[in-house]
């Protein structure tokens, strides 16, 4: 699963599949990745022209830098089927799949993928999928539906759905998603994917949105979903690392290329050891600050 | 005959009823010459109400009072905006009078003044000379000639140095004022009418041959603030109503909200930052709407952090530049017109925004205008061409729909000259290979800034380093309109006839290009 191991998803703009103009700005906000929406931004009677303009989009624009996923009716809709084989040979980098309950609802997708690529000529595998987890029943499959599929690189919280599913409401606070954010998060990270966090609704309050980003990116989350352009930049400073954290790291990176080079078996930066958890970690923090505008605007914080 | 200008453009070298007319030649390049214009001296009128002296209680006594007959120019302020209710009130009482073939000449033209659509048609106003103009009365004048010479588009700085050259004589000015004494003094900061500063009107008090203040709100004397001394105006006259304070405040004079503008923004910001013109003492121009004032807003976030602070503002003001006044951000406000309420409100009450004349503000000939002092100025454009050449005229469609303003005037002299646009609207490419009408020349714009990338002129090699050093990538603006062209294709050239509609006069008096009808 080498596909994009190393790709940032800090932020996942959600965009309406049937509005032209939004799918075409959508990439100058450069988010690291791109929804296409045609779940529950369209109307039932709207989804065959979205999922024609989609298809026409995918072909046709460049979104440049962004990973470009197309969100899909859900398994058990009438449109899912006809979602897949249209989107497949214009090529997507991933089929975000809405409301997974199990493993079952990954393999079905992954199978008919396999299908649907055969047909285009194209290799198995080549479009990717996300897994929408958004019910009490889906996050107590979790950790098996991570697993359900080479495909799956990532794997998403749905917060409002789930609010619905065991009965309660959302909070600021957001206690109530405390537990099932933890086991996506752990899901995800121990099958090697990406989790990534609910979205936001309250658009016009940033302080808000970034304290619930810096919440999820405590719990371990990799990324947030957005539903506005203004988040994306916001998210993407949270998720930025400190000038602290970035200085430490470049320490830790050419103290362990140093040793490499020497062929020391064991390396200590400022008297603390460090093995391969640690430099993958700095690693990580120095390609998420590359991936930022520019480094200056880290040392600059 | 028609002559090839410096920016490439073919306009006449004459043109009945205006005379000869000199091609642009430069920025700087065309000298001046003559003197400044001299109105006429009088008798002034007895003090006191009715016939035969200075205060009169309608319209009608006024315009016979000033001697006005069939051929001269009458001029107006637009610091009304589109809650003007003097032009199409004076025009339509001219009319009534059996006043015909007059030259209209006022500061600007705004939608409320399609009720002038008949008076042209019917011979009452046969020429325009005027900064902008738009809705109705804009496409009838790009669709049909209805006029004996083609509109005159001058930008705010032209205007005045026409004026003061006399090359622009204005036979009666009839001036509106919030706020007057009967003996002439008058403002536009009081009054249930107000509207701010009256910078474009002084210019015409100033040199008119003959002035009339006309005001809906008469204060006892001195009217103070005096913007308009007694000592320039002929007759006052009292009506209801002078002006709606709701059309007042058109345009777009709130930060915007939309992602694209201010993505738009937050890019101009940066290079505001790289150019090294955001300095302690910096003065700036933010004009209004899309993304120039979200990059006040921007400026005054970065001010408020890092305790720097600006010198003065110039052009117009919007209720945002004046509470960044109000805060300390900026030192003073140069004021030639006030966008909102909130700025009419701060130049009352603000010792240190104050109104400046047109010619103070932008007159090439002044011996000191603003526009050249002004750092950092924020232009928009409807088109820009790969020249750099910038349009804010006409529209997609050639049709006139906006004005010249200070675009050119501010353009020659400020420091860093950065145009902000969206690089697609609606569906038209906002870089092409040469815009429909040119109103500011490319030599004096440093960079295109939009949403999907930033161009900076290749005449101006130290900025684009400066941009790169800083960590900003741009492009050539062959690359940007090739980006817009892939989303849009090519739009077809548009169908004109090659009967002209409008010449456009550079600051300097010289022709910088035309306008042809639409077909």
């Amino acid at each position: 699963m080498t596909y994009m191991s190393n790709r940032l998803r800090r932020s996942m703009l959600f965009v309406p599949g049937n509005n032209p103009a939004l799918i075409i700005d959508a990439p100058v906000f450069t988010p690291d990745s791109i929804i296409l929406d045609l779940e529950d931004a369209v109307a039932v009677d709207q989804k065959d022209a979205a999922r024609e303009l989609v298809v026409s989009a995918l072909k046709t624009l460049d979104f440049g830098v962004c990973e470009v996923c197309v969100r899909i009716n859900g398994r058990h809709t009438p449109f899912f089927a006809a979602d897949v084989s249209a989107l497949v040979p214009v090529k997507p980098h991933a089929l975000r799949l809405a409301m997974v309950e199990s493993a079952e609802d990954v393999a079905c997708l992954d199978e008919l993928l396999g299908r649907c690529e055969a047909d285009a000529g194209l290799p198995v595998g080549t479009v990717k999928i996300m897994a929408s987890i958004e019910t009490a029943k889906g996050v107590m499959n979790a950790s098996t539906i991570a697993l359900s599929s080479p495909r799956l690189v990532a794997m998403s919280f749905g917060a409002e759905d789930f609010t619905n599913s065991i009965q309660s409401e959302r909070t600021p606070g957001g206690h109530e998603l405390l537990y099932a954010r933890t086991a996506v998060v752990l899901a995800a990270r121990a099958a090697g994917i990406d989790p990534i966090d609910t979205v936001f609704t309250l658009v016009e309050d940033d302080a808000a949105f970034k304290a619930d980003v810096r919440a999820a990116k405590q719990l371990g989350f990799a990324g947030k979903s957005c539903v506005h352009p203004r988040q994306i930049a916001l998210a993407h400073e949270v998720f930025l690392p400190t000038p602290e954290e970035l200085s430490k790291a470049e320490r830790v990176l050419a103290a362990y290329t140093e040793a490499l080079e020497r062929g020391a078996g064991v390396v200590a930066v400022e008297g603390r050891m460090v093995d391969g958890p640690i430099v993958a970690r700095a690693q990580r923090v120095v390609d998420i600050a590359n991936a930022s505008k520019s480094l200056r605007e880290v040392r600059a914080r | 005959m028609m002559v090839t200008n410096k920016v490439g453009r073919s306009v006449p070298s004459f043109i009945e009823n205006l005379g000869e007319l000199k091609p642009y030649a430069g920025v700087f390049a065309t000298p001046p010459t003559g003197a400044h214009y001299a109105p006429p001296i009088r008798r002034h009128l007895g003090i006191g109400m009715g016939a035969g002296k200075k205060f009169l209680a309608s319209l009608r006594e006024a315009i016979l009072a000033s001697g006005l007959k069939s051929g001269m120019t009458i001029s107006f302020h637009h610091h009304f905006r589109n809650g003007d209710m003097l032009v199409n009130m004076v025009v339509d009482e001219i009319a009534a009078l059996g006043i015909k073939d007059l030259t209209l000449a006022p500061s600007s033209l705004q939608n409320i003044h399609q009720a002038l659509i008949p008076h042209i048609r019917s011979g009452v106003i046969t020429a325009i000379t005027t900064s902008g103009l738009r809705g109705e009365l804009a496409e009838v004048l790009t669709r049909e000639s209805l006029l004996k010479s083609p509109v005159v588009i001058r930008s705010h700085g032209g205007r005045a140095r026409a004026i003061e050259a006399g090359e622009l004589k204005i036979d009666v000015a009839f001036l509106g004022a919030s706020s007057a004494d009967v003996y002439g003094n008058m403002n536009g900061i009081h009054g249930p009418a107000a509207c701010g500063s009256l910078g474009y009107a002084m210019v015409d008090a100033q040199y008119a041959d003959f002035v009339v203040g006309i005001t809906d709100n008469i204060v006892p004397y001195p009217a103070l603030p005096i913007s308009i001394p007694q000592t320039q105006v002929d007759l006052v006259v009292k009506v209801d109503k002078v002006g709606d304070p709701k059309g007042i405040m058109t345009g777009a004079t709130r930060i915007t909200r939309d992602p694209l503008e201010l993505h738009i923004a937050a890019q101009a910001m940066r290079v505001i930052e790289a150019s090294g013109y955001f300095r302690e003492g910096f003065s700036f121009q933010a004009g209004t709407g899309g993304a120039s004032l979200a990059v006040a807003k921007l400026l005054k976030e970065s001010m408020a952090e890092t305790g720097l602070r600006g010198g003065f503002c110039t052009g117009g003001s919007t209720g945002y530049i004046c509470e960044m006044l109000q805060e300390g951000y900026f030192s003073a406000i140069l004021d030639t017109q006030c966008f909102d309420l909130a700025a009419v409100e701060s130049l009352r009450t603000n010792p240190r925004h104050v109104e400046m004349s047109a010619s103070y503000y932008a007159n090439i000939h002044a011996k000191a205008c603003t526009a050249h002092i002004t750092d950092i100025m924020m232009l928009a454009a409807t088109e820009i061409d790969t020249a750099f050449n910038v349009n804010v005229l006409t529209g997609s469609d050639g049709i006139m729909m906006g004005a010249s303003g200070g675009h050119s005037d501010t353009a020659a002299g400020t420091k860093l000259r950065l145009v902000t646009a969206p690089l697609i609207r609606g569906r038209f490419p906002i870089v092409v290979d040469s815009v429909h009408t040119v109103i500011t020349p490319g030599e004096c714009i440093d960079v295109l800034v939009t949403e999907r990338g930033i161009a900076v002129n290749p005449a101006q090699k130290t900025l684009k380093e400066q941009l790169n050093d800083f960590g900003i990538e741009t492009v050539s603006i062959e690359e940007l309109q090739w980006r817009a062209e892939k989303l849009t294709g090519k739009p077809e050239p548009l169908a004109q006839s090659e009967e002209l509609v409008a010449l456009v006069e550079y600051r300097d008096g010289t022709l910088i290009d035309v306008v042809r009808r639409i077909l």
